[in-house]
């Protein structure tokens, strides 16, 4: 029983992987996260390595993406601030998806509290979130929870209104009906006649929000909120390429191309498992910035 | 039709108190004592404590909250640390080249969007249709900074044809106004073009299949005229929503886009605030901007009452 249930899964999964985009969007992405994951063995040169001599230097045959103000090598430096940036984009995907859901299915189960919270989702989506997210860092202070925390409240109407609408539809089922007519307590029904449905949606949202949450901690960094500026992250990379980007344009367009490359593998993907799990859900739900 | 317009005024105003709660809880967010964190990490205990009487900190929480909706409710935002002058007065002081960038953004993004979107449609999964959507989801993808700086170096650096940094005032200098806001403008509508023409098109396309298009055609009506005269009226509704979503978007962008080509806006004057930890200036501003979004989405609202007598809510 269960092994064919996982069977099923595994063919569910390839069906999926088969479409172009996925495929396309996947292994762009897999590539970036290897590299990233095994910067040590992949990049060039020590990304910390204070160069006086070799400052500025534009891109050639050894410095692939140049040198910065202090000799670093960016390609190198590129590579490292990948582990931090897609680790945000992750954690704050991934946490804006469950606290969302959550939220979500309360919402649309019990009557009483739907409006109430719908009302204060409202409220977050009006407040442009990358000011928020920028506020509340430079408040409580730079650190991995904070950054994460901060990226992916603006995230959580989205995820709650997809929930919250998919629950609304979903209870009126003969079988939803059913499991509360035997006497199901609701959290159960909730948990296993109602999330499973939210399922795909959820997973293509997740990953708009993944790249959404990857350019804001680029923003966070150029905005000089984000990370203490000794970490190599994205943001950091493009927020140092600032005052030398006249001299050095390097600096800035290769970390902002890697970075362009790696949301738009994300978004493809995106693209490809909406329209293989969801074909109604509109592109219009992933936009945030 | 003015008891649905009140209506949605009505609705508006939940959406209001929520965000001046999170901007009150903002604050207080802070995991030390507000009145030191304003003050500074070095100033006496004298100091703090004046900033605490002066700021209310020493009253109970709930006094503080109704104060502070009562204040918001007159207009006073509270008064910069920095400047000392009242938030509302800095924000007057700025707000015209924001105004100025993000009016010409839109009808920028219209121009070059809605044709774009209308062309792809037309064009269904022919090459124009997909060199749409391919350039819609490059917009997406990058950032609104890295545009800008991609801009600065063809526009600015290798062909000398728009400056860089600043900002003239149109009143002033309307030529120099223009091309100081060419490149600004055109980063910013990057994304927004982006957002618009792929709506453009899903809508223009929905409306394509439409009877009264096909009657249209079976009589004989050119390209044009059922395109401009049928089908973009009938698709207008998504769009106006979309521009009006997008409003958040744009001011996000906006924020993004002053500190890149350095315009004294209120982008700036948020950034500047954030970095020098000015937090009244700070919550003025993201109230501001939160009023924006809803006063523009309400009209946009109100706009659809008035011009599709369909809607009813």
């Amino acid at each position: 029983m269960r092994s064919s249930s996982i069977q099923g899964r595994l063919g569910e999964m390839l069906r999926v992987a088969r479409s172009g985009p996925v495929l396309v969007g996947g292994l762009l992405l897999l590539v970036v996260i290897v590299t990233a994951i095994g910067a040590e063995h992949v990049a060039t040169f020590d990304p910390m390595q204070i160069k006086p001599r070799l400052r500025l230097r534009a891109p050639d045959g050894t410095y692939w993406f140049g040198t910065d103000a202090l000799g670093r090598d960016v390609f190198s430096r590129v590579l490292y601030g990948g582990k931090v940036s897609l680790l945000v984009g992750a954690l704050a995907a991934a946490v804006g998806a469950v606290v969302g859901t959550v939220i979500g299915l309360v919402a649309g189960a019990f009557r009483t509290l739907d409006s109430v919270v719908m009302r204060i989702m409202d409220g977050v989506m009006a407040i442009p979130s990358v000011l928020l997210a920028v506020a509340m860092v430079s408040l409580i202070g730079p650190s991995m929870t904070t950054i994460v925390a901060a990226i992916s409240f603006s995230e959580i109407p989205r995820v709650t209104r997809l929930v919250r609408s998919v629950v609304l539809t979903v209870r009126e089922e003969t079988y939803v009906q059913a499991a509360e007519g035997v006497g199901l307590p609701k959290p159960l029904v909730l948990y296993r006649h109602i999330l499973p449905s939210c399922m795909a949606p959820l997973v293509v949202q997740t990953t708009y929000m993944f790249a959404a949450a990857i350019l804001a901690e680029a923003v966070l960094g150029f905005l000089g909120v984000g990370f203490p500026p000794d970490i190599p992250t994205w943001g950091n990379i493009l927020a140092e390429g600032r005052s030398v980007f006249q001299r050095a344009p390097w600096t800035i367009i290769f970390p902002g191309l890697f970075l362009a490359v790696t949301v738009l593998a994300v978004n493809i993907l995106g693209d490809g498992l909406r329209d293989r799990l969801d074909p109604k859900l509109s592109r219009v739900a992933k936009v945030s910035a | 039709m003015l008891n649905l317009i009140g209506l949605r005024i009505a609705s508006a105003v939940p959406v209001v108190l929520v965000v001046a709660t999170i901007v009150f809880l903002l604050l207080r967010l802070s995991p030390g004592d507000p009145a030191v964190v304003i003050a500074g990490e070095t100033a006496s205990p004298e100091a703090i404590e004046q900033v605490r009487i002066q700021l209310g900190l020493d009253q109970p929480f709930y006094i503080q909250y109704f104060k502070w909706f009562g204040e918001v409710l007159r207009g006073d935002l509270g008064v910069s640390i920095l400047s000392k002058q009242p938030v509302l007065d800095l924000i007057a002081d700025r707000i015209e080249p924001t105004f100025v960038l993000a009016t010409t953004t839109i009808v920028l993004t219209v121009l070059l969007a809605v044709p774009l979107g209308v062309l792809a449609a037309w064009n269904h999964n022919r090459w124009i249709d997909r060199a749409v959507m391919a350039l819609s989801v490059a917009g997406f993808s990058i950032p609104g900074f890295v545009v800008g700086y991609l801009l600065i170096l063809a526009f600015s650096m290798w062909a000398n044809i728009f400056p860089a940094q600043g900002y003239v005032s149109p009143f002033h200098d309307p030529l120099r106004a223009v091309s100081h806001l060419a490149l600004p403008a055109l980063t910013l509508s990057f994304l927004f073009v982006a957002l618009i023409a792929r709506v453009t098109r899903s809508s223009v396309l929905e409306v394509l299949g439409e009877d009264f298009i096909k009657t249209a055609r079976a009589k004989g009506s050119r390209a044009g005229r059922i395109l401009w005269r049928h089908a973009v009226p009938n698709a207008a509704v998504p769009i106006i929503t979309v521009i009006g979503v997008g409003i958040a978007l744009l001011i996000s962008g906006v924020v993004v886009t002053e500190s890149v080509f350095n315009i004294p806006g209120i982008g700036r004057l948020t950034i500047d605030a954030i970095l020098s930890r000015d937090y009244p200036v700070v919550q003025g501003l993201i109230l501001f901007f939160a009023l924006v979004y809803v006063g523009v989405n309400l009209l946009i609202d109100i706009l659809y009452v008035i011009v599709d007598p369909r809607i009813r809510y």
